[in-house]
């Protein structure tokens, strides 16, 4: 059949379904928010899983993250060995210098290595405050963590062997303290020591949570120290009065970042990390390591059953749409019985009937396919409104915001275009598969009886 | 030469045990050119007739040969060519498609054309003489629900010409028209029929079977009586 009669066919299809203006309408609309919500379920799954995959890319890809875990109580009493004085006793726990030592010595598959250790203190400049991740890291800290120079420079090798008293500041510390003058040269004060400013970060967007810690990495309330500074300014043993209480803690190192060579050692190299660490620590579960590769595939996991959860209820509401349409192409049969006859009696043949209201049927889907696509393309925008709301009424204007929360209103979904022509190819599939059956009905009745309908 | 000979046509319709002869062995010869009124009360197997003639069923024996085809012999497809080639329908009930303007409606048999051809310039002008023919040239764009029942019927006859058929099969074409339209439509019909078109038409009132060249009465599925009515002056 040439083009031409199809567009003709095509035509008077859509002319047909005008003559009932709300009916059609009224039709479509199952396909309409079918198409929709398989659009827009799928671009939140994708929105959701860029987010995740996102956080735990900013991890690294190819290291592996050894942090110090707080144990908890009982076994706490049971391995306290540091210094207690008084009768008052101090609990160690945590990542040790020598475990740093003997796993850069000992794997030979990590091309790089930094160690860490981070307490949480109030920073001061002049009478402005901040309550600051205080860090004290070596100089390849900002490659590890893929965080960016801003202006200055970040701490070097001769900080770290001169036990300099010169700090990085992040972002938001940085703004905090120094709403109005250039940070740069000058002495902020944590605690009871001065360091002097040597660097500013640019701004990052918080990486996955790692370890049972709900709360992502925010790198912007960082301030950075060598190493080696931190050690003899702050030392190894924190103290922490709460309401009358007075506990301390030994921490040698929070964190120890590996960074393997080749991706595909990465999972074999975590291995080894815990089985070694286990020998020297023991029964002490007072660490964790988190493979940000291994993050990522369970992101992608969930991506996948996400989609396909997601995706199964959206073609179930297709699937109503398209019984819909197919109850109402019926009717349409029946009520154009006569219609049918004439145009048999003038010289159409069965196929010619079929190809007629085989056509409606797929304009039909086909048109709410579409607007479904429209709509679809809205989800951004209509989830955009869906925020506000959210924020406002049901996490409280952002106060005590929740991670779920949190996750939720820092997601964009993202429109998978590979969605919207399958989307349309499945609203035209549903034409098809549910137009037939009323489409026959309508080649196979008895032009004479057909002519006689009244 | 013939436009359509019937050859002992028998018509048998089976309703569980019963069987209803409908037709019972009909022959007749319609040369080109005719001009032929079936009469008959109802049940005497004038419509069973018209649906044989109109190729939209076959016969249970006999033949039905139209422009030289067996139509008997046919299958669905063919029959429908047949149709939309050599016959040319005219309803008592108009059977005009709702939807569809005037134009659009002269225009349905060019679409089931066997080669399905699309419509060219041509074609598109032979619609606008037929319809100027039937004096419809002003009202292309209305609808069949915005036209009395005679222009309704106008434009059946020239949705009937369009494919220029071998015959006209008219099923009580003036049935549902008052005296006056009858009148327009019986000109309509006999002037075409002066311009060489073969037309059979079923009626079952004698003042439009008058209007055709001769006329043949249908009984219990049988050619009862053959001949020509005498118009009203000529009595």
């Amino acid at each position: 059949m040439p083009l031409a009669n199809t567009i003709r066919t095509i035509r008077l299809a859509f002319k047909s379904l005008l003559l009932h203006k709300l009916r059609s309408g009224l039709t479509m609309l199952g396909i309409v928010f079918g198409v929709f919500s398989v659009i827009a379920m799928l671009a939140i799954g994708e929105g959701a899983s860029a987010q995740a995959q996102q956080q735990v890319l900013a991890l690294g890809a190819t290291n592996i993250i050894v942090v110090t875990v707080k144990p908890p109580p009982d076994t706490q009493q049971n391995s306290s060995s540091g210094g207690g004085r008084r009768g008052f006793s101090v609990p160690q726990y945590g990542l040790l210098r020598s475990d740093y030592d003997l796993l850069t010595s000992t794997l030979p598959s990590i091309s790089g290595a930094v160690r860490m250790r981070e307490i949480l203190s109030e920073a001061r400049y002049l009478q402005r405050t901040i309550n600051a991740r205080l860090v004290g890291s070596t100089t390849e800290y900002s490659d590890m963590n893929h965080l960016q120079l801003l202006r200055g420079r970040f701490l070097s090798d001769q900080d770290e062997r001169d036990m300099a008293n010169v700090c990085v500041l992040g972002a938001e510390t940085a703004s905090t303290l120094f709403p109005l003058e250039d940070p740069l040269g000058q002495i902020i004060q944590v605690r009871t020591h001065r360091y002097t400013v040597i660097g500013i970060m640019r701004s990052r967007t918080a990486s996955a949570a790692i370890g049972g810690s709900m709360s992502g990495q925010d790198f912007n309330k960082d301030i950075y120290i060598p190493l080696s500074t931190f050690r003899v300014r702050v030392g190894d043993i924190t103290f922490t009065r709460l309401s009358g209480t007075f506990s301390a803690e030994q921490v040698e190192l929070s964190q120890i970042t590996l960074k393997v060579r080749d991706m595909k050692d990465v999972v074999a190299t975590s291995e080894v990390v815990k089985e070694s660490l286990k020998r020297t620590h023991g029964s002490k579960s007072d660490f964790d390591v988190i493979v940000p590769l291994e993050l990522l595939r369970q992101a992608d996991q969930i991506r996948q059953i996400f989609n396909i959860v997601l995706g199964s209820i959206a073609a179930i509401s297709l699937v109503v749409g398209g019984i819909g349409i197919m109850n109402i192409m019926l009717a349409t049969v029946t009520e154009r019985t006569r219609e049918i006859g004439i145009r048999r009696a003038l010289g159409a043949r069965q196929r010619d009937i079929i190809h007629q209201f085989l056509t409606e049927t797929i304009v039909l889907a086909g048109s709410g396919g579409l607007i479904g696509i429209l709509l679809g393309l809205s989800t951004p925008l209509a989830f955009g409104g869906l925020k506000g709301i959210v924020n406002n009424f049901v996490l409280n204007q952002g106060n005590g915001t929740s991670q779920m929360g949190k996750m939720f209103t820092e997601m964009e979904p993202k429109i998978a275009w590979w969605s919207l022509p399958i989307a349309f190819g499945i609203s035209v599939g549903i034409g098809i598969i549910f137009g037939i059956y009323p489409a026959r009905s309508a080649a196979r009745m008895d032009p004479i009886e057909a002519l006689r309908h009244e | 030469m013939y436009a359509a000979r019937l050859i002992d046509l028998t018509k048998f319709y089976y309703l569980g045990d019963n069987v209803v002869r409908a037709l019972r062995g009909v022959s007749a010869d319609f040369p080109e050119g005719d001009f032929v009124a079936i009469m008959g009360s109802s049940g005497s197997g004038k419509s069973t007739l018209l649906n044989l003639l109109g190729a939209l069923d076959r016969p249970t024996t006999g033949q039905y040969i139209l422009s030289g085809y067996d139509v008997g012999k046919l299958d669905d497809d063919d029959l429908s060519e047949i149709r939309n080639r050599l016959i040319g329908f005219i309803f008592q009930s108009y059977n005009l498609i709702p939807q569809y303007t005037v134009l659009e409606n002269i225009q349905v048999p060019l679409h089931y054309r066997s080669d399905r051809r699309t419509i060219g310039s041509e074609e598109m002008n032979r619609c606008l003489d037929l319809a100027s023919r039937v004096g419809l040239s002003d009202r292309l764009d209305h609808r069949p629900f915005q036209l009395s029942g005679g222009q309704q019927q106008r434009v059946a006859i020239a949705r009937a010409l369009v494919n220029d058929p071998e015959i006209i099969l008219a099923d009580e074409p003036t049935g549902n028209l008052d005296s006056a339209t009858e009148k327009e439509i019986m000109d309509l019909l006999t002037a075409l029929n002066r311009e060489g078109r073969t037309i059979i038409m079923v009626t079952h009132e004698t003042s439009v079977a008058r209007r055709a060249r001769h006329q043949i009465v249908m009984k219990d599925g049988l050619i009862h009586s053959e001949g020509m009515l005498l118009t009203e002056g000529e009595k």
